[in-house]
């Protein structure tokens, strides 16, 4: 598995502090739903930094897309927000991850659960089933629970909302630091009554894909084993402390 | 087709590709080009590292000054109540002595304030502690009865462990720390009771710490074993072992 | 629990992985040699950032695969994982 230079060929804004980079990479040899990319940097004087970063774009896309948070005092983030143009290269490694991945011939309802940037694994997942023609998505169900702190931190708003139209997908929000009417959705942290709500009993036998921040991931997957889920088929992603 | 793996043997060394990894500094790579012959990196344009400039005495080789204070763990926080917690200076021969937590605040405290520099690559400059030196702790124990040796293994909760040669504990280099900036020292960074030694890398100040045990051989400790180097002088830029 | 947010897992230590065992090996199913659980590595707990790789039993914590990167080498220590069955 060898670093390969992208071009870059679009750069997208998402929310006030997410980027979405999209990427021509030569000989990409495709890619599955819920796998990632590692970013590296190299500077003149030989410094380095490496990152991952799940892959936004459906296998079915010609380009690869990563959405990118900026996290304020981090090293790569800002630099590929916020330095990072239209037609500079950019050092990939991938694809990666054999674990959390979904293919849409994977029959059965899916549960895909989401804190912060944790939805980026999930949009390739959604955006994969959506491209799939009719006979495949009847073999399975999706439904999406997607924490943020606030309405502007939700990444993909507009085109999840437009799957749930379309019926793609069920879509549920929660927001953690906003306090309004219930109109949009919850404004708590995940709990039993919510994952109940909007996922499966466990008698359905649903796959359950939890992506975010450490403590976000950990207490989700915890809840749903003490709902009666089966741990084999509750998978999780940790992003680190912020995710 | 499905492969068993068993582990038949507790490690492997395996030679790597040669890979000087030289810059070709003042060349950048045309854009969107597929290249990258193995030697040859990518430089990123624009892209710096987010170090501050620091008078070049102060740090030591390939180290850059961070103002956060990361955090690195080799397992999870472990969970020890301070009525459980005892410190402990342990002999070859079953002799050791102990100190529990009341004694270890009731001995003279020093607050040293010093530079820390992690084989990661970050320094970060004038951090304030507050602890025992372990001159007063080996010292103590030697009194009563516990013999000397050359090599001394840190030993910690979780399982954690990191050798150092007895002299770079001795001589005012080294203290047991349980405050930090003037705070009780948070878990994660290895609260209740941590290893300061500030002249090594910093793996060797072992977080959780709850003992020290002499050894006549430098046996290598958690990371030493995957190939840090025994002693670890920054200032010699001893990171793995084989660095002279 | 709130003090090691900073853990990650098994899918961070992917890329590293697959330098070693040229195939990737997250869906592969581990056993801890301590308690014989046996879960999928991309489910094992993650520590040790940049200083390696350090993949722990999710039910008993015990470390199951160490690997430290050196600039000549590679060291791995699997000493605590009973078997690895991996499906290719």
């Amino acid at each position: 598995m060898k670093w390969t230079v992208a071009s870059v060929v679009e750069v997208r804004d998402e929310t006030l502090r997410a980027k979405t980079l999209v990427l021509d990479v030569p000989d990409w040899p495709g890619h599955r739903a819920g796998q990632h990319v590692d970013v590296r940097l190299v500077a003149e004087d030989g410094y380095q930094a490496q990152r991952s970063y799940s892959i936004a774009s459906p296998p079915e896309s010609r380009q690869l897309e990563l959405t990118v948070e900026r996290i304020d005092d981090g090293e790569v983030s800002p630099y590929l927000c916020d330095v990072l143009h239209v037609g500079d290269g950019l050092e990939v490694r991938g694809p990666i991850g054999g674990y959390f991945v979904w293919d849409v011939r994977d029959a059965g309802p899916v549960l895909l659960v989401a804190g912060g940037s944790g939805i980026v694994p999930l949009m390739a997942m959604m955006r994969h089933r959506a491209r799939a023609d009719a006979n495949l998505r009847a073999l399975s169900e999706m439904s999406l629970l997607y924490s943020t702190r606030t309405l502007g931190d939700l990444f993909y708003l507009k085109e999840i909302e437009r799957l749930v139209e379309e019926q793609h997908v069920r879509a549920a929000f929660t927001l953690t630091r906003e306090k309004g009417d219930d109109r949009r959705g919850y404004h708590r942290r995940i709990d039993k009554a919510m994952l109940t709500d909007v996922g499966w009993p466990p008698s359905h036998m649903p796959r359950s894909y939890v992506c975010g921040p450490t403590p976000l991931v950990e207490s989700v997957a915890r809840t749903l084993v003490e709902l009666g889920h089966d741990p084999s088929r509750v998978l999780t992603e940790r992003f680190g402390p912020t995710g | 087709m499905t492969i068993h793996a068993r582990w038949m043997v507790a490690q492997i060394v395996l030679p790597d590709e040669k890979s000087d990894g030289r810059v070709l500094s003042g060349k950048l790579h045309p854009r969107g080009v597929n290249v990258t012959m193995a030697d040859e990196p990518f430089i990123a344009r624009g892209f710096h590292s987010r170090r501050q400039t620091a008078p070049a005495s102060r740090l030591p080789p390939g180290q850059y000054e961070t103002r956060d204070f990361p955090v690195l763990s080799a397992g999870p926080t472990p969970q020890t109540s301070l009525a459980e917690w005892d410190f402990r200076i342990e002999g070859l021969d079953g002799k050791s002595m102990r100190w529990s937590w009341t004694d270890i605040l009731a001995l003279p405290h020093e607050t040293p304030t010093v530079d820390i520099h992690c084989v990661t690559k970050w320094s970060k400059f004038d951090t304030k502690w507050e602890g025992v030196s372990v001159d007063l702790l080996l010292d103590a124990a030697r009194d009563a009865g516990v013999a000397e040796q050359p090599f001394i293994m840190a030993f910690s909760d979780g399982g954690y462990t990191t050798n150092l040669p007895r002299g770079d504990l001795t001589g005012g280099k080294a203290w047991i720390v349980f405050l930090y900036d003037d705070a009780l020292l948070a878990p994660e960074h290895g609260g209740p009771v941590r290893l300061l030694v500030p002249h090594l890398y910093f793996w060797k100040s072992a977080k959780w710490l709850r003992g020290l045990r002499m050894m006549e051989r430098d046996d290598p400790g958690f990371w030493e074993q995957l190939g840090y180097h025994d002693r670890g002088d920054p200032w010699r830029e001893q990171r793995y072992q084989g660095d002279p | 629990m709130q003090m090691d947010e900073m853990r990650l897992d098994g899918n961070a230590a992917a890329g590293q992985l697959r330098e070693l065992f040229a195939m990737d090996v997250t869906a592969a199913m581990a056993t801890c040699g301590a308690c014989g659980t046996r879960r999928p590595v991309g489910s094992l707990l993650e520590y040790g950032q940049a200083m390696g790789v350090i993949l722990c039993c999710p039910a008993c914590d015990a470390v199951m695969l160490r690997i430290v990167r050196t600039p000549a080498s590679m060291h791995v220590d699997g000493s605590g994982m009973a078997m690895l069955v991996i499906q290719v």
